[in-house]
C-alpha cells in the first residue's frame, strides 16, 4: 500500500488529535518488515463492518420481514431478540464441519473463502468518510466493478465442488446471472463516472459536496441521472442474488442453490459474504449517485445544517445510513415480490436494462457536453 | 412455438401442436441429466418424488413416484367398525378434515338410509365450508412460496389461524377433528359459535379480496403463471380431473351443484370459472384464480347457513346416530366436493359384519396428479414448480 494511502488511515468515529497521533504511530509499526500496524488499523473498521453485516444485517432482515408479515420475529435472546444472531453464530460454530464424501474437497472448502474475499475486497476502495478510505485508488470504481466478479469464481467452485445437481444448477444460474448483470450495472456506473470525470471513489464523493446538500448529488445534478440510478439498483439486486432475482438460491426450486451442501461455519461465511455484498452495492450506489459521505442537508440562510452535519465522523454516519437505507429497500423488495424465471431474468437484462443503460449513457454524455 | 435459450446448450425449441402434444427440437445434442426432485424437496408439498429427465433447465420428462406416505387406509378400514373409520378420513386430506369426514358420513348414511336432523346438516355445511376456506388459504399461500413470494403465505396463515380456532372450539381439535359422525355430530356447536363465525365472515370478506390482489395484481406473479401448464378442458375431463383444477380449465363442474348433497340445493352460490380475461383458460393462473374466488362463495354459503339454521332448542346432535352400525348387504359410492376436487367413498357391506367389506377412497389429488407427466413436458424447472403448486396436492390423500 502506498504512503499516500497510509496517511489517510484513522479511525472514523474517534477523531481526537491524540488518537490521530496514536493511529499514525500504529500505522508505522512494522514487524519483520510487514506493515502489521497498518493491517490492524485497516482491519478494525472492516471487522466492524463484517460483524455488522452478519449480526445486524441478519437481525434486521428477520425483524423487517417479521413486521411485514404480522409477526414479531426473534424475541427470546436478549431484549427484542437483539442477541439472536450471536446465538446463531455460536450454534453454527459448534456444528460439525461436514464435507460430503463425493464432493471435490478442495473446491468445496475454497468456494466460501473466495466468495467471502470477493465480497469484502471491494470494501478497500469505499470511502467511509473524508478521512477514511482503505486504498485511494485512482481507478477505484473500476476496481470495485471488477473485483465483484471474483464472487462468481467462489460460487462456481462451491456449486461444482458440492457434486450435487441442485448446487450445479444454482452455480450455473448464478454465473450466467452475475456475468450478464454486470454489463448494465457497469454502464450505469459509467454514467456516474462520466458526470464526475474520475474513477476515484473519494474524488467522486468530494465532487458531490457543497453547501446545498442533496442538490449537489449526481442524482439531482442531471435530469437523466435517475435512469442509470434505477438501472444500477435493479442490476445490483441481481448481482448480489437478492429477490426478485434470487434464482441461484431459489429455495422452492433449487433447495438452496449453490450452498445446498454447506453447513456450519462455511454456511455462515457464505451468509456473511451475501450481507457483505449487500452493503457493498448499497455503498457504491450511495457514493456514485447520492453523495457518499456528504450530508444531504442544505444550508438554509443562517441555519447552516450542512456545515453542522459535515465532518469525518458525520461522513461515516451518512454513508452507513445511506447504505442501510438501500439495504432496507432490498429487504422490502425481497419480502414483497415473487421470483422471476431464468429466461425472464435474462430477458430483463439483455433486452430491457442493457439498451436503457446505453440510452442513459448517450444521454448523459450529451448532457455533460452541451450543458455545462 | 416457444423458443427457450439455455446458456451454452444451443437453442431448444419447444413446439406445442394443436392436439397439445409437445415436440422438443434441439440444435445441439446434449447429455440429459436425471434429476430426482423430492421426496425431500421444499416445493413438492410433502413426500412426492418427481424423477425428471432434464436438458439444461428444460424438463424433457417428469415421472411422479408415490407411496412415501402410504398408510394402508383402505386395509385399515376393513378391520375397524364403521364409526372408527371417521378419524382415519381426517388423515387423508389433513388440510380439510371436515370435508373428508362429511363425504364419509354421507356414504355410510346412504348405505344405512337414515334421516339426518336439519340442524346437523347446516352445522356440517358451515364447518366444511370453513375448512374449505382454510384449505384454499394454504393452497394460495404455499403457491406464493413456490413462486418466491413469502409474505402472502403468512397473511394466509394468519387468517387460517382464526378458522382453526373456530373449528377447535367446536370439535376440540385443530386439524384432525373427528367431529362429523355417522348420523350426526360429536357435539353441538358452542352457544356463541354462530355469532363468532358471522364476525369472521365480515372480517374475512375484505381480506379475501386483499389476499387475492396481493398475488394476482403482481406483475411478476402473473408472468410466472399465465400460459404455464395449460390443460385443455377435454384432456382434463379425460384425465378425470375435478374440483378447482377442472374449473380452472373452464368446465363449470361442482358437485355441490351438479350432484347436490346435504342442504346445498337450498343455498345460493356461484361456481367460478375463468373467463379468459385475466388468464389463459386452463393455465396455472386460472387454477389459482378459481381458488381465490371460491373463498368468497364459501363465505356466502356460511352466511346463508347461519340465517337458515334451526334453533338449538331440544337439539341432540347424536339423536340420529345408530346404536350399532350394521348396514344391509350392498354397496354404495358417494362423492362430495372437497377443496381439491371430488372425494368419493365406495363402501361395500356384507350385511353381517360391523366392519366394511371394502372401503375405497377415490382421491382427487391422486387423479389430478396423474396429469403431471403430460403437463411437465418441455417446461423449465421453475415452471414445473409452478405447475405442482397449482395442482395443490396433499400427499396424505394421494398416497392414502
Amino acid at each position: 500500500m502506498s504512503s499516500t494511502a497510509l496517511s489517510q488511515f484513522s479511525i472514523p468515529f474517534l477523531m481526537g488529535n491524540n488518537l490521530n497521533a496514536w493511529s499514525e504511530a500504529l500505522a508505522g509499526f512494522n514487524l519483520l518488515g510487514l506493515p502489521l500496524g497498518l493491517v490492524i488499523l485497516a482491519a478494525i473498521p472492516l471487522v466492524f463492518i463484517a460483524l455488522y453485516s452478519l449480526t445486524y444485517g441478519v437481525y434486521g432482515e428477520r425483524k423487517i420481514s417479521a413486521f411485514m408479515q404480522d409477526r414479531l420475529g426473534p424475541m427470546e435472546v436478549g431484549k427484542w431478540g437483539i442477541l439472536q444472531t450471536i446465538a446463531d453464530i455460536l450454534k453454527l460454530l459448534q456444528k460439525e464441519d461436514i464435507v460430503p464424501t463425493s464432493a471435490d474437497k478442495f473446491l468445496f472448502v475454497i468456494g466460501p473463502g473466495v466468495l467471502f474475499v470477493g465480497s469484502f475486497l471491494a470494501y478497500a476502495v469505499l470511502p467511509f468518510s473524508s478521512a477514511f478510505i482503505g486504498a485511494s485508488l485512482n481507478v477505484g470504481l473500476f476496481y470495485a466493478i471488477g473485483i465483484v466478479a471474483l464472487e462468481v469464481v467462489g460460487i462456481l467452485a462451491a456449486g461444482w465442488g458440492s457434486n450435487n445437481k441442485w448446487s450445479l444448477y444454482g452455480a450455473v444460474r448464478s454465473v450466467a446471472q452475475i456475468v450478464s448483470y454486470e454489463i448494465p450495472a457497469a454502464i450505469a456506473l459509467l454514467c456516474g463516472a462520466m458526470m464526475a470525470g474520475t474513477l476515484d471513489m473519494q474524488q467522486i464523493t468530494i465532487l458531490q459536496s457543497g453547501s446545498l446538500g442533496f442538490v449537489h448529488f449526481f442524482l439531482f445534478q442531471s435530469p437523466i441521472a435517475w435512469l442509470p440510478f434505477l438501472i444500477y439498483f435493479i442490476a445490483s439486486l441481481a448481482e448480489v442474488n437478492r429477490a426478485p432475482f434470487d434464482i441461484p438460491e431459489a429455495e422452492s426450486e433449487l433447495v438452496a442453490g449453490y450452498f445446498t451442501e454447506y453447513s456450519g461455519m462455511k454456511f455462515a461465511v457464505i451468509f456473511l459474504a451475501e450481507y457483505g455484498s449487500m452493503f457493498m452495492v448499497s455503498a457504491i450506489i450511495s457514493i456514485v449517485f447520492l453523495g457518499g459521505w456528504n450530508s444531504p442537508l442544505p444550508n438554509i440562510g443562517s441555519l447552516a445544517l450542512n456545515d453542522m452535519t459535515s465532518g469525518p465522523v458525520w461522513g461515516a454516519f451518512w454513508i452507513i445510513m445511506k447504505g442501510f437505507f438501500f439495504i432496507f429497500v432490498q429487504m422490502w423488495l425481497r419480502w414483497t415480490l415473487p421470483r422471476l424465471r431464468v429466461d425472464q431474468l435474462m430477458y430483463l437484462c439483455w433486452k430491457v436494462l442493457t439498451p436503457f443503460a446505453f440510452v442513459s449513457f448517450v444521454l448523459t454524455a450529451i448532457w455533460e457536453v452541451y450543458v455545462p | 412455438m416457444q423458443e427457450l435459450d439455455t446458456a451454452g446448450l444451443g437453442s431448444i425449441r419447444v413446439t406445442r401442436k394443436n392436439d397439445h402434444t409437445v415436440v422438443i427440437e434441439k440444435d445441439l445434442a446434449t447429455e440429459q441429466m436425471v434429476l430426482a426432485m423430492g421426496p425431500q424437496h421444499p416445493s413438492t408439498h410433502g413426500v412426492l418424488k418427481l424423477e425428471c429427465l432434464t436438458d439444461g433447465e428444460v424438463i424433457t420428462e417428469a415421472e411422479p413416484f408415490l407411496g412415501y406416505l402410504h398408510r394402508c387406509f383402505e386395509k385399515c378400514c376393513e378391520n375397524v367398525d364403521y364409526p372408527a373409520i371417521v378419524p382415519y378420513t381426517d388423515r387423508l386430506d389433513y388440510l380439510s378434515g371436515m370435508n373428508s369426514e362429511f363425504a364419509y358420513a354421507l356414504a355410510v348414511e346412504k348405505l344405512l338410509d337414515i334421516e339426518i336432523p336439519r340442524r346437523v346438516e347446516f352445522i356440517r355445511v358451515i364447518v366444511a365450508e370453513l375448512n374449505r376456506i382454510a384449505s384454499h388459504l394454504v393452497a394460495i399461500g404455499t403457491y406464493g412460496i413456490d413462486l418466491g413470494a413469502f409474505t402472502p403465505f403468512l397473511f394466509c396463515f394468519r387468517d387460517r389461524e382464526i378458522i382453526l380456532g373456530l373449528l377447535e372450539w367446536a370439535s376440540g381439535a385443530r386439524m384432525l377433528y373427528n367431529y362429523i359422525w355417522i348420523g350426526g355430530l360429536a357435539y353441538d356447536v358452542p352457544s356463541d359459535f354462530l355469532k363468532r363465525v358471522g364476525e369472521f365472515v365480515t372480517y374475512f370478506r375484505p381480506k379475501a379480496v386483499e389476499l387475492c390482489n396481493l398475488l394476482t395484481k403482481n406483475e411478476i406473479f402473473v408472468k410466472r403463471t399465465i400460459g404455464i401448464g395449460i390443460m385443455p378442458a377435454d384432456v382434463a375431463i379425460n384425465y378425470g380431473w375435478s374440483g378447482p383444477m377442472l374449473r380452472g380449465s373452464g368446465v363449470k363442474w361442482d358437485l355441490r351443484r351438479n350432484d347436490p348433497y346435504s342442504v346445498y340445493p337450498e343455498l345460493d352460490f356461484n361456481v367460478p370459472v375463468p373467463d379468459g380475461k385475466l388468464s389463459v383458460v386452463g393455465d396455472c393462473l386460472s387454477r389459482h384464480l378459481v381458488r381465490a374466488l371460491e373463498m368468497e362463495e364459501s363465505l356466502k354459503i356460511i352466511e346463508q347457513c347461519i340465517a337458515k339454521m334451526p334453533s338449538a332448542e331440544g337439539f341432540n346432535p347424536r339423536s340420529a346416530i345408530p346404536k350399532r352400525i350394521r348396514p344391509k348387504a350392498g354397496e354404495v359410492y358417494v362423492r362430495a366436493e372437497n377443496p381439491r376436487g371430488e372425494l368419493g367413498f365406495y363402501i361395500q357391506s356384507d350385511g353381517k359384519s360391523t366392519k366394511p367389506l371394502r372401503c375405497k377412497a377415490r382421491s382427487s389429488c391422486f387423479v389430478n396428479l396423474s396429469a403431471m407427466k403430460d403437463l411437465s413436458k418441455g417446461q423449465l424447472i421453475p415452471d414445473l414448480v409452478a405447475i405442482i403448486g397449482s395442482i395443490d396436492i396433499v400427499l396424505g390423500e394421494v398416497d392414502r
